[in-house]
């Protein structure tokens, strides 16, 4: 491809026809190991929150009080009722009378599914960097001495404030941290995970975490990041387009820049 | 970085006009998408029928039943090692915990209080009072009470070391299991019992607790006599002990026949 051929509105060379590109895009490890994490982490997160439900990290009252009555977090059924839980001095049993959403204690079974799914994960999460590392893939995913600046035109280009087309390449540099973060934080569910899960036997990983329930909260916390990422994702996924979304199910993709 | 070098970074299959590398595409695109859409056949069928036909092992799918048992035993041969000893708090951070009993709290007569022991050394069984367990020595510990809920509230608690109440009442060789039940007269609902591996309870920090935060233990928190075993969740830790049997065989669980796992450890 001609590089001086850059300015939007210059008059595109005659090549045009013929150049148009069939481009393998990501190999068929990290397509199968993309799409397991999906369904794996949706489970993680819904368990996640039958467990968060039994005690949740912020106290349901504090939790939903800026949100007016109507649309609150009870009425959803994203909150607990405690009503099955008598006994329980310190919970918003008052709240649970008021709306009385069926959503049940299921503390066990949340349990019984993190416990069985959280292999999964990071059995799947091991395999990609292991992949990534092994194949060379993460040259094109950890970001570069300039990605900072760059990740920031990207942002601007996003919001149409910036104008000059993007450096080609497989990743921008916006997705190059998002995506180095997003293993960063699956790591960190793993280590903070593992933190609450066996904490006599992990004292030493839950002192360094800042205590039992500061790594809970931790545990809690990552879990909005990876949601913040995950409807950002989705969101830049639609805007990118079909072309760009089927080359995570095939493969490849066509090129016509 | 120049562009030339960038877009070497494109793994080019083929170039051509636009019709022909989109035929090609779509030629590609028909296995990947029969794969997608078998996979999610797959996954979605599968939970399906997991809800649907997976059978249930008290209160829990049995595939995640088998899951927590192989957990179990990674947790017992990675983590678990009797050295491993749960955080010691300054006595001074120690706080009430939450009374967790699930119904009404028990008051009963602590004077007619007795224990009985089985599985003793020689087949023996035994019945207890307060002033059989005078003579052990005592010992003090300020841990965190862990709730499976998800609270915890560190405690100081004292009593005799299970440890140590073993050596003066010793099980029956071939002993695996300890089996505590909670049977106060009159409360027939509050019935309460934990099955624990003998070595979580010879664990230095498993106690048999009398006191907690330096006074004795009230019928909330477990009087006359409770289980402390910071290495495992709160459910493990039974309030109010009527009877210890030493068995060989896996005893059953309140919490387990509710669904939870039977292991429990921290």
């Amino acid at each position: 491809m001609n590089p001086t051929v850059t300015q939007p509105g210059e008059l595109t060379p005659p090549a045009a026809p013929t150049a148009t590109r069939l481009v393998k895009k990501h190999p068929l490890a990290i397509r199968w190991q993309h799409w397991i994490n999906f369904p794996v982490l949706m489970v993680m997160m819904w368990s996640g929150l039958l467990i968060l439900w039994a005690y949740p990290v912020y106290p349901s009252e504090k939790f939903a009080f800026r949100v007016p009555d109507r649309i609150s977090l009870y009425k959803w059924g994203a909150a607990p009722v405690y009503s099955e839980t008598p006994n329980s001095e310190s919970y918003p049993v008052t709240e649970a009378k008021r709306y009385d959403i069926p959503v049940g204690f299921r503390l066990a079974e949340g349990m019984n599914w993190h416990f069985t799914f959280a292999w999964f994960f990071t059995l799947n999460g091991v395999a990609y960097i292991l992949f990534l590392l092994f194949s060379g893939e993460w040259r094109y995913l950890l970001p570069r001495r300039e990605s900072f600046v760059e990740a920031f035109k990207v942002v601007l280009h996003d919001l149409k404030l910036y104008r000059k087309p993007l450096p080609p390449g497989k990743f921008n540099h916006a997705q190059r941290i998002a995506y180095t973060s997003v293993i960063v934080m699956g790591a960190g569910m793993v280590v903070t995970g593992l933190a609450i899960y066996k904490p006599v036997q992990l004292a030493w990983l839950v002192a360094l975490l800042g205590g039992y329930q500061t790594a809970r909260l931790e545990h809690f916390w990552l879990t909005m990041l990876l949601l913040a990422f995950f409807f950002v994702h989705i969101a830049q996924v639609a805007k990118a387009g079909w072309n760009n979304f089927r080359a995570m199910i095939t493969g490849y993709e066509v090129s016509k820049r | 970085m120049n562009e030339r070098q960038s877009n070497s970074d494109e793994d080019i299959v083929a170039t051509g006009p636009d019709a022909e590398i989109e035929a090609r595409m779509r030629r590609l695109s028909r296995r990947s998408f029969l794969w997608a859409g078998l996979a999610t056949g797959a996954g979605v069928g599968g939970l399906v029928a997991f809800n649907k036909y997976a059978a249930e092992d008290k209160g829990a799918k049995t595939p995640l039943r088998k899951a927590l048992a192989f957990n179990e035993v990674v947790a017992q041969r990675l983590f678990y090692r009797p050295t491993h000893l749960a955080t010691e708090f300054p006595r001074s951070m120690a706080r009430e915990p939450r009374n967790n009993y699930k119904g009404e709290t028990p008051y009963v007569d602590l004077d007619a209080w007795k224990l009985k022991l089985t599985g003793l050394a020689g087949g023996a069984s035994q019945t207890l009072t307060l002033a059989d367990l005078k003579g052990l020595p005592h010992a003090e510990q300020t841990t965190e009470l862990k709730c499976i809920e998800g609270w915890s509230t560190v405690v100081n608690w004292s009593g005799i070391r299970f440890i140590d109440f073993a050596k003066r009442y010793a099980p029956l060789s071939g002993t695996r299991y300890v089996s505590m039940v909670s049977e106060p007269a009159d409360y027939p609902d509050e019935r309460y019992y934990v099955g624990l591996h003998l070595a979580d309870c010879l664990h230095p920090q498993a106690l048999l607790a009398t006191h907690m935060n330096g006074k004795p233990l009230t019928v909330e928190h477990g009087a006359p006599l409770r289980l402390v075993v910071p290495h495992k969740y709160g459910i493990k830790n039974i309030k109010l002990i009527t009877s210890i049997a030493y068995t060989s065989e896996r005893p059953t669980d309140y919490w387990y026949e509710q669904g939870y796992d039977w292991y429990a450890g921290l």
